[in-house]
């Protein structure tokens, strides 16, 4: 088609464009609509990858394993001699941390979210965010650190009986690394709320404490709960910070005073070892690492139920 | 500054004297008067909205705010409960004299200026809760003694809703329509009692029936509260109001009896924009 003449409308009779630059305009978009696909194939094509890989080490283990046992048993001892294959230690361990960091991260989380979106001026609004980036930005191997040097001590301090490995000081500092996802994702849907219902609230003789708890956060209820899910999903998925400060000690227990083993703890322990490759005691990572993989896809899935509830609020 | 003394000519036109002497501010008697402004203006930034607005509002009367759009209605409007002590930039300066007490002294707690002067907005804002919940929000947070079904549902009554909403109370007042969306906020409003209930452009955002609605709503209402109404509409203005202010450019060009007004404008301005030779 001769497209300085015009395109097909030209064609059918219409008068020529008044200006030309349509061959240009067909020619990148349709450039940039293979290029954006490429990079979208890129990331399914990894994640099916990465299914597949679970999913096939994972069935190589459980023709030796039974399901039953795996998912049940109380004792996880795959590297000893006297092996044992139950999973609920290292779900214990990570349900341990991911409980212990929500109870730190979701109410500061959530309190400072409500302070940035209702009661900070913009100036501090203008100092505060960019600290709480920071905070996301550390690299979890730092908090790894703090959590031994610094929080450990504090905690051994005040219950001398606290291990040196402890699943406390990993809560407290994973907690404190979720912190900026829950501010920043709650405050999105604080400041989602329209100013319209604040108005409303306000002109009814509203403090600005009951327009913040009675009104703006009940609206933007279901996107606070959204950001709770994904905080808890990146903490239940954090591997480095809990390794070192949680230790490597697989067991059922609900003191937050003694070592536990997280799921990637165990997989990190695995995968820096020498067990060799192959072998049963090297597969137990991918059935782990299918289970990890499974709760926090179920975390996500739930969290855009929620949000997708939370749309359809205001329509 | 030689400026025309507005409020003498209204002065003279309402109560037939041409004095503003200090019971009388702009014609009406200190005790027909709820609220009454003295050089009244508003500021965002440095840049002024409204100034020297000098005007009395009648007790159980209508007054409608008219005028070009941008020309400071809304922004008077919301001086008088204290709404744009929301605005960070906004500043006051003048006197907002509510029974003689001024709104802005510094021992006048805003939240108690609003439950006592309510407000209705342009957009219908229910909150995301049951057409119950919405107009019992005010009682319960202001601790209300009586009976919150009760009120509701008096106030439902006077809003001329109880009968389309009495059986789904429970029910999320975003299914409700534009019309009965807008009404419920008048019920959400009148709930608390205010003595004043400001209304910013009510019915803009509604089509023609939903509008006659709130119109007749706005005239049985009269009867138990004050109301200011801002609306571009004059057509409206003229339907439901008792008098009616002009402002133009953040100034009041001319306040009067609604029917006078329109029929017999003193002042050029007003009679070119309600000829709609501009605006
Ligand atoms: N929040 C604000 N910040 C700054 N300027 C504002 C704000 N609200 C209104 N204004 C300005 O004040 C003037 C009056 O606005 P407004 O009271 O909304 O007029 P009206 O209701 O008559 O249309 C306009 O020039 C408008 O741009
Ligand atoms: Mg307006």
């Amino acid at each position: 088609m001769d497209a300085s003449r015009g395109g097909a409308l030209a064609a059918a009779g219409a008068p020529p464009l008044a200006f030309k630059g349509q061959r240009h305009r067909r020619l990148t978009e349709g450039a940039i609509g293979v290029v954006l696909f490429l990079c979208g194939l890129v990331s399914v094509l990894t994640t099916i990858g990465i299914v597949v890989v679970l999913i096939g080490e994972s069935l190589g283990f459980f023709r030796e394993v039974g399901i039953v046992e795996f998912l049940t048993g109380t004792r996880w001892a795959p590297l000893f001699a006297d092996q044992a294959f139950g999973i609920l230690p290292l779900l214990n361990g990570t349900l341990l941390i991911a409980v212990g960091a929500s109870l730190v991260a979701l109410p500061v989380g959530l309190l400072s979210a409500i302070y940035l979106s209702e009661y900070a001026t913009m100036r501090v609004r203008k100092i505060v965010k960019p600290i709480l980036e920071v905070l996301a930005g550390i690299p979890t191997v730092v908090y790894g650190y703090f959590a031994l040097t610094f929080v450990t001590p504090i905690l051994r301090f005040f219950f001398p009986e606290t291990g040196i490995f402890n699943a406390a000081s990993g809560a407290i500092v994973v907690g404190i690394m979720i912190i900026p996802m829950v501010s920043s994702l709650s405050e999105d849907a604080l400041s989602a709320v329209p100013r319209g219902l604040r108005e409303a609230a306000y002109g009814l003789g509203a403090t600005k404490l009951e327009v913040s708890t009675r009104v703006v956060v009940p609206a933007a209820l279901s996107g606070i709960i959204a950001s709770f899910i994904l905080a808890i999903s990146r903490a239940i998925g954090e591997t480095m910070a809990v390794t070192l400060a949680a230790g490597a000690t697989p067991q059922m227990t609900l003191s937050f005073l003694e070592s536990v083993q997280t799921m990637t703890a165990y997989i990190v322990q695995v995968s820096l070892g020498e067990t060799p490759h192959g072998t049963l005691e090297y597969r137990t990572i991918f059935a782990v690492g299918l289970v990890l993989f499974l709760v926090t896809l179920a975390m996500n899935m739930l969290s855009q139920r929620v949000t997708r509830r939370f749309r359809e609020v205001y329509e | 500054m030689t400026e025309t003394p507005i409020t003498e000519s209204v002065a003279d036109e309402i109560s037939g004297t041409n004095e503003a002497s200090a019971g009388s501010i702009i014609g009406f008697d200190a005790s027909e008067t709820v609220l009454t402004t003295e050089s009244l203006g508003v500021l965002y930034g440095d840049t002024s909205a409204v100034e020297e607005i000098t005007i009395g509002i009648p007790r159980n009367r209508v007054v409608a705010f008219i005028g070009p759009s941008g020309c400071g209605k809304s922004t008077l409007l919301r001086a008088f409960n204290r709404m744009n002590d929301l605005i960070p930039v906004a500043r006051v300066v003048g006197h907002v004299l509510y029974r003689g007490k001024d709104l802005y002294d510094p021992d006048v707690d805003p939240v108690e200026v609003r439950r006592r002067i309510g407000m209705v907005f342009q957009k219908p804002n229910p909150f995301p809760k049951s057409i119950f919940d919405n107009v019992a929000f005010g009682l319960r947070i202001n601790g209300y003694q009586g009976s919150i079904e009760e009120r509701v549902e008096k106030s439902l009554q006077d809003a001329a809703l109880w009968d389309e909403v009495k059986h789904r109370l429970r029910e999320s007042a975003l299914g409700l329509s534009g019309g009965q969306q807008q009404r419920l906020c008048i019920a959400r409003a009148l709930a608390v009692q205010p003595e004043i209930l400001l209304m910013d452009e009510p019915a803009s955002a509604l089509d023609p029936i939903a509008t006659s609605k709130i119109e007749d709503l706005i005239d049985e209402l009269k009867r138990d509260y004050t109301i200011v109404i801002v609306t571009h509409n004059m057509q409206q203005a003229a339907r439901v109001s008792d008098y009616t202010a002009f402002l133009y450019l953040g100034k009041l060009i001319e306040y009067g009896e609604t029917d006078r007004l329109f029929t017999n404008p003193k002042e050029e301005r007003t009679e070119q924009y309600i000829t709609g030779r501009f605006g």
